[in-house]
């Protein structure tokens, strides 16, 4: 059970035309990510994170290879909503309550009155939000507004939760606690998590997997299997082993970059 | 209240300079009938003589008041002197036109904005409709409509919409195209159909263009009803009054007229932008 693929990409490729002739945001990528892996994708910018998340959750389309979600094309994974889609600003509607923007995808869905009322309660708890059901986005800070855009992923019964550098609008204090609170939601809730982001220590301290991408054309130089354990306290940070892939990572992204 | 200086500064010096322009353009006709009298004079008859002629060329402020009074206050509603009737008459057409106008403006801009076909021809005859002069225009919208039996208020509605449709269309174009990129992956990621997206996002987030352009229309759709009263015969309505106004070389009613036409639009204007506060408030939009 635990390494059935939820995401298969075989030779990958999506190239842009552009007037400047074509960009190739994806070359050749090969990736398994496995039933509750947490999976990060780190590289500096132009490297294809942020499109190969976006071809995951067919926001884009390959234009050579193939991939996966679930089992079938990202298109009809898209449509039965397999996954949820956190971007990078928390992007709530100003004119909805917290409440009111969590129920937002389960309206669309057709979730019932009933089941959504006990969902956003769920989901609220579940991100430490209890009792901001009522407030209105502006009455919150930039981390809980983020905190709010999780949960409204995580409202509708969708395993995979995919992530674009949700954090990285946000000061280093507020994201080492929102990191801490991810570990913990993706334990409790068993999802498969891609999180895309340019942190090294991040990507280390919340992953099982990190991929290790490199621009022009956006490849991936590397993928690591984190051996730190589930559990992982900040402290963690400090510790040979942790330093340790932080070590790997940072020289895959320098060989990535060789040719500059 | 501390931008009340200020404004009635502003105020006090306009009307310095009325007074004073217009004992420069009524002197002429004071001093020709002094000189066919025969008499010569002072400076103070002259200035008297100027600030209360019958047809002046620029009549003054209290001439102007003084004839908004007795046109408003003295006068019953249903006298057909009262400039309050004939700005109620102005004021039904305009409203008539301005729901019409703002009605076709939204419907165009939602099928501009959903439908590729339409964005490409409708836009331009959009356009081209505001470039032919409305002056050239409202005659034939009049006689053409009457010939085919509709008369009164209509085909001065008409002349309304046709003015006011004009920003709300190229305002809520804008509005419902408002979203951002990422607003609209996210709607993509949660499979949400057209008109869900409409609903929950795009006529949202088009309110404060749609305010905007409603002030205008608001604006045009007055302009357009005085304009279609003049080819009405100059039978009712504040135009019928510039025109009647004009032909008597009656200056004062003229102006009377215009104060009246110009508070209307303020107040029209401003209840739309009470009604845009209160509501981008409550969006939390504001």
């Amino acid at each position: 059970m635990n390494d059935q693929p939820v995401v298969t990409a075989e030779n990958l490729s999506l190239t842009f035309e552009t007037s400047d002739g074509p960009v190739h945001a994806l070359k050749d990528v090969n990736l398994e990510v496995h039933k509750g892996d947490f999976v990060s994708f780190i590289g500096p910018s132009g490297c294809g994170k942020t499109t190969f998340l976006r071809v995951m959750a067919d926001l884009e389309q390959q234009t050579a290879g193939t991939i996966t979600v679930n089992g079938v094309s990202p298109e009809e994974a898209r449509k039965s909503r397999a996954y949820g889609y956190v971007f990078q600003a928390a992007g709530l509607y100003p004119w909805r309550t917290i409440g009111g923007n969590i129920r937002l995808p389960l309206e669309i869905m057709g979730y019932d009155k009933a089941d959504q009322d006990q969902r956003v309660k769920r989901v609220l708890e579940l991100v430490d939000l209890a009792g901001f059901e009522k407030k209105f986005p502006w009455q919150l800070s930039g981390g809980m507004q983020q905190r709010a855009s999780i949960a409204r992923a995580l409202a509708f019964d969708a395993d995979i939760l995919l992530m674009d550098e949700p954090f990285g609008a946000l000061d280093e204090i507020v994201r080492d606690h929102l990191n801490e609170q991810l570990l913990s939601l993706w334990d409790k809730t068993h999802k498969t998590i891609c999180f895309v982001t340019h942190s090294i220590p991040e990507a280390v301290y919340l992953s099982t997997k990190i991929v290790v991408m490199s621009p022009r054309p956006g490849r991936i130089t590397d993928v690591i299997d984190s051996p730190l354990p589930r559990e992982r306290p900040l402290e963690i940070r400090d510790t040979p082993e942790f330093i340790e892939i932080a070590h790997r990572v940072r020289d895959g992204l320098r060989a990535g970059h060789g040719d500059d | 209240m501390r931008n009340l200086l200020p404004v009635l500064t502003v105020v006090a010096a306009i009307i310095a300079l009325w007074y004073g322009a217009a004992i420069m353009l009524n002197s002429t006709w004071a001093q020709d009938k002094a000189t066919r009298a025969g008499t010569t004079l002072s400076m103070t008859e002259l200035i008297t003589d100027t600030w209360s002629q019958k047809k002046p060329k620029l009549p003054v402020p209290h001439q102007v008041a003084a004839e908004i009074w007795q046109t408003t206050v003295e006068k019953k509603i249903t006298s057909k002197r009262s400039l309050i009737y004939h700005a109620g008459i102005t004021f039904s057409s305009t409203m008539l036109g301005f729901v019409m106008g703002t009605a076709l403006g939204i419907a165009l801009a939602i099928g501009i904005v959903f439908n590729r076909t339409m964005d490409m021809s409708v836009m331009p005859w959009v356009i081209a409709s505001q470039t032919i002069p409305i002056l050239a225009i409202a005659p034939m919208i009049i006689v053409v409509l009457n010939a085919v039996g509709i008369s009164g208020l209509l085909p001065k509605a008409m002349i309304s919409m046709y003015l006011s449709f004009f920003p709300v269309v190229v305002g809520m174009v804008k509005g419902l195209r408002s979203p951002s990129h990422m607003q609209l992956d996210q709607m993509r990621t949660w499979h949400a159909s057209a008109s869900q997206t409409f609903w929950r996002l795009r006529l949202p987030s088009s309110m404060p263009y749609l305010f905007t352009s409603l002030k205008v229309a608001m604006a045009a759709s007055l302009v357009g009803a005085i304009v279609g009263e003049l080819p009405t015969g100059a039978v009712a309505g504040l135009g019928a009054r510039l025109l009647a106004g004009s032909y008597y070389g009656q200056t004062i009613q003229i102006w009377s007229a215009l104060v009246m036409a110009a508070a209307l639009a303020a107040g029209l204007v401003s209840i739309i932008g009470l009604v845009q506060r209160l509501t981008l408030k409550r969006m939390g939009m504001a």
